[in-house]
């Protein structure tokens, strides 16, 4: 409303500035997280399994939108739309092609980042409230767009399509559950190691310069327009492969599996496992597939209070996330070392 | 001609519900600097208070001045109590923190008063106003509280000395804190306004969409897509925004071939970001300078 409100203060940045090294766990911890992931579900029942197929696969989605935000401070809200991308592009070719469903997801994979490559370029011009409205745009419209009646054909319209659950190959004696559990971890370890590695190289290092200072990044020679349409491309690729894993968890893609308010859960995973912290990812999917259900069993008819009153009681206390927890204990663990 | 006409004047009675809203958006954007994602529950929950005043008896601009206050105090004691301590915590932190003022509001409403959908009187009747079957007398009213709320607006913030304290804060919270000016308080005093804005527009929207919790749902889009067009820095912006959605909406439903009840949405915000594109900061939005 007046002149003065041109000038923003100095220093004002939606997204903190993160250091690559605070961004990952340590060799040591990453191995004995791997080596539980591994175990535990030997010794669990099938469905505790399942959810710990989601929470890879929520983990994975959470993960991509880290790498937009907390790597190259760019803000969405439309994530749910390029993993919707990613269980289609499952669902069709292996319901439609006959395709191996390990075969689809680096299609999706492939397709999701030109997907998102291409809604970065128009994004472009948007920052901050403005491209949240354009994400936001993209994921309400996405399940209208599934819905449309000349692909019905291909994507069944409202009904969604039934994909077929894998069984266990070379004959090895696993449940069906257990092996996607397997299958998708072995994705999962695979992308959380490309994801380091990037945010480790030049193109993360100009992924943070362009999120700690835009113009300071291009005057440095960072091609701010190619980065920041990398950094959507990758993480729509991301997010499409978790998708697919999703699909062929889950057995059943339908457009309204993937409104907003998917999008909106990634976000919520992504606050509170830490913005900018990758392993925290995972932490945010366990907090966004666990605590609605908790939230139930406390209360059904406020189950919506009850989450709310915990999401707020998280914010309070780790206003950064599980980051913060993370730092506490490195912290700690020195002390003790001194001692 | 005629149906044209007649869909742009749809569009405008649709646009006074999305302008109303756009402006509490804009004030409380004003104030804090995110935009709140609660802003429509909260809206809704203080037209569930009028309502429920009025089952008791109370008389509707006596139930209207009683809601204003209750919303505006309420607005207040959120951001003190809730949002205060969030201060210093990041920016997507808050934007957690609204969401999960989202789930409360809606969940307790939907507690307390259930979800079936309830009538809500108007003040202004409901028959045809000037003889045009598409604008009623209600949504005329809307149309006029909304330019009066403008106005207010307007006047309270170019003319008086706490609009001045609160653009101040709002625009550089470091030397207007030098000058002697509270603003932590001032962004208190914005919070309670937008969520007396916001009761106004719940009030007004109502009687349209009919009152339940999800009702403000589809409403804030809009409003949001509105602010957004306009400008967020533009109270002006806010409410032109929301008429020029209301009317796109209408055309693209009427003249694009194919498009139903459902795909009017989508179809407003890509026309509205391809606008963004063009004019990033919204149509009467100032650019922003950033200092390197």
């Amino acid at each position: 409303m007046s002149a003065a409100e041109e000038v923003v203060a100095e220093g004002h940045q939606a997204v903190e500035a993160v250091p690559k090294r605070a961004m990952t766990l340590g060799t040591g911890t990453s191995l004995l997280v791997l080596a539980v992931l591994l175990v535990v579900p030997v010794f669990v029942k099938n469905f505790i399994i399942f959810q710990m197929t989601m929470l890879l696969i929520y983990g994975l989605a959470v993960l991509a939108l880290n790498i937009l935000t907390g790597g190259s401070g760019q803000f969405s809200l439309g994530q749910s739309a390029f993993y919707a991308v990613g269980a289609y592009t499952s669902a069709v070719l292996m319901e439609y092609f006959n395709v191996n469903y390990a075969l689809t997801i680096p299609v999706s994979a492939a397709v999701c980042f030109g997907f998102g490559y291409l809604f970065g370029k128009p994004a472009l011009r948007l920052s901050g409230v403005y491209l949240a409205l354009a994400t936001f745009a993209l994921a309400t419209a996405m399940p209208q767009l599934l819905k449309l009646n000349f692909l019905e054909h291909w994507t069944g319209g409202v009904q969604g399509l039934v994909v077929t659950k894998p069984d266990a190959p070379f004959g090895l004696p696993m449940s069906q559950d257990m092996w996607l559990y397997y299958f998708t971890l072995i994705v999962t370890v695979a992308i959380y190691v490309f994801s380091v590695n990037l945010l480790r190289s030049r193109s993360g290092r100009a992924f943070m310069a362009i999120r700690d200072n835009e113009i300071a990044a291009s005057s440095m020679g960072v091609n701010v327009a190619l980065y920041k349409t990398l950094a959507f491309g990758v993480s729509a690729g991301i997010t499409g492969v978790a998708g697919s894993l999703g699909a062929i968890a889950v057995q059943f893609v339908a457009p309204d599996s993937y409104t907003i308010t998917l999008a909106i859960s990634l976000f919520l995973g992504m606050v509170v496992g830490g913005v900018g912290w990758l392993p925290g990812s995972f932490v945010g999917a366990a907090f966004i597939i666990f605590v609605p259900n908790m939230a139930e069993s406390i209360s059904k008819g406020l189950s919506g209070a009850v989450f709310g009153v915990l999401l707020f009681l998280v914010i309070y206390l780790v206003p950064h996330g599980a980051r913060q927890i993370a730092i506490l204990g490195q912290q700690f663990a020195g002390k003790l070392r001194r001692n | 001609m005629e149906l044209f006409t007649n869909q742009v004047l749809a569009g405008i009675a649709t646009g006074a519900i999305y302008a109303c809203m756009a402006l509490a958006v804009v004030m409380i954007y004003q104030a804090i600097d995110h935009l709140n994602f609660a802003q429509g529950e909260m809206a809704m929950f203080s037209t569930f208070i009028s309502w429920q005043l009025m089952q008791w008896g109370v008389s509707y601009w006596a139930a209207f001045l009683i809601t204003l206050a209750f919303s505006f105090v309420a607005g207040i004691a959120i951001e003190r109590i809730l949002f205060k301590p969030l201060v210093k915590a990041p920016v997507l932190t808050n934007v957690a923190g609204f969401i999960a003022l989202f789930a409360i509001i809606n969940s307790s409403a939907g507690l307390i008063w259930d979800f079936t959908i309830k009538q809500y009187p108007t003040p202004f009747g409901s028959s045809p106003f000037l003889g045009s079957q598409l604008i009623s007398t209600h949504q005329a009213g809307m149309i006029g509280v909304t330019v009066l709320l403008l106005l207010g607006l307007y006047f309270f913030f170019q003319y008086t000395r706490i609009g001045l304290a609160m653009r101040a804060a709002a625009s550089v919270p470091e030397s207007a804190r030098l000058v002697g000016i509270n603003t932590s308080w001032m962004i208190a005093l914005g919070w309670g306004m937008a969520t007396a804005i916001g009761s106004i527009a719940g009030m007004l929207i109502a009687p349209v969409v009919f009152l339940e919790p999800n009702m403000m749902g589809g409403v804030l889009i809009y409003g949001f897509a509105a602010a957004v067009l306009g400008g967020l820095s533009s109270p002006f912006g806010a409410v032109v925004g929301g008429f020029l959605v209301g009317i796109f909406e209408n055309l693209a439903g009427t003249y694009i071939p194919g498009v139903g009840n459902e795909l009017k949405l989508p179809i407003a915000l890509a026309l509205i970001i391809s606008v963004l594109v063009v004019k990033p900061a919204g149509l009467f939005g100032r650019h922003i300078v950033k200092r390197v």
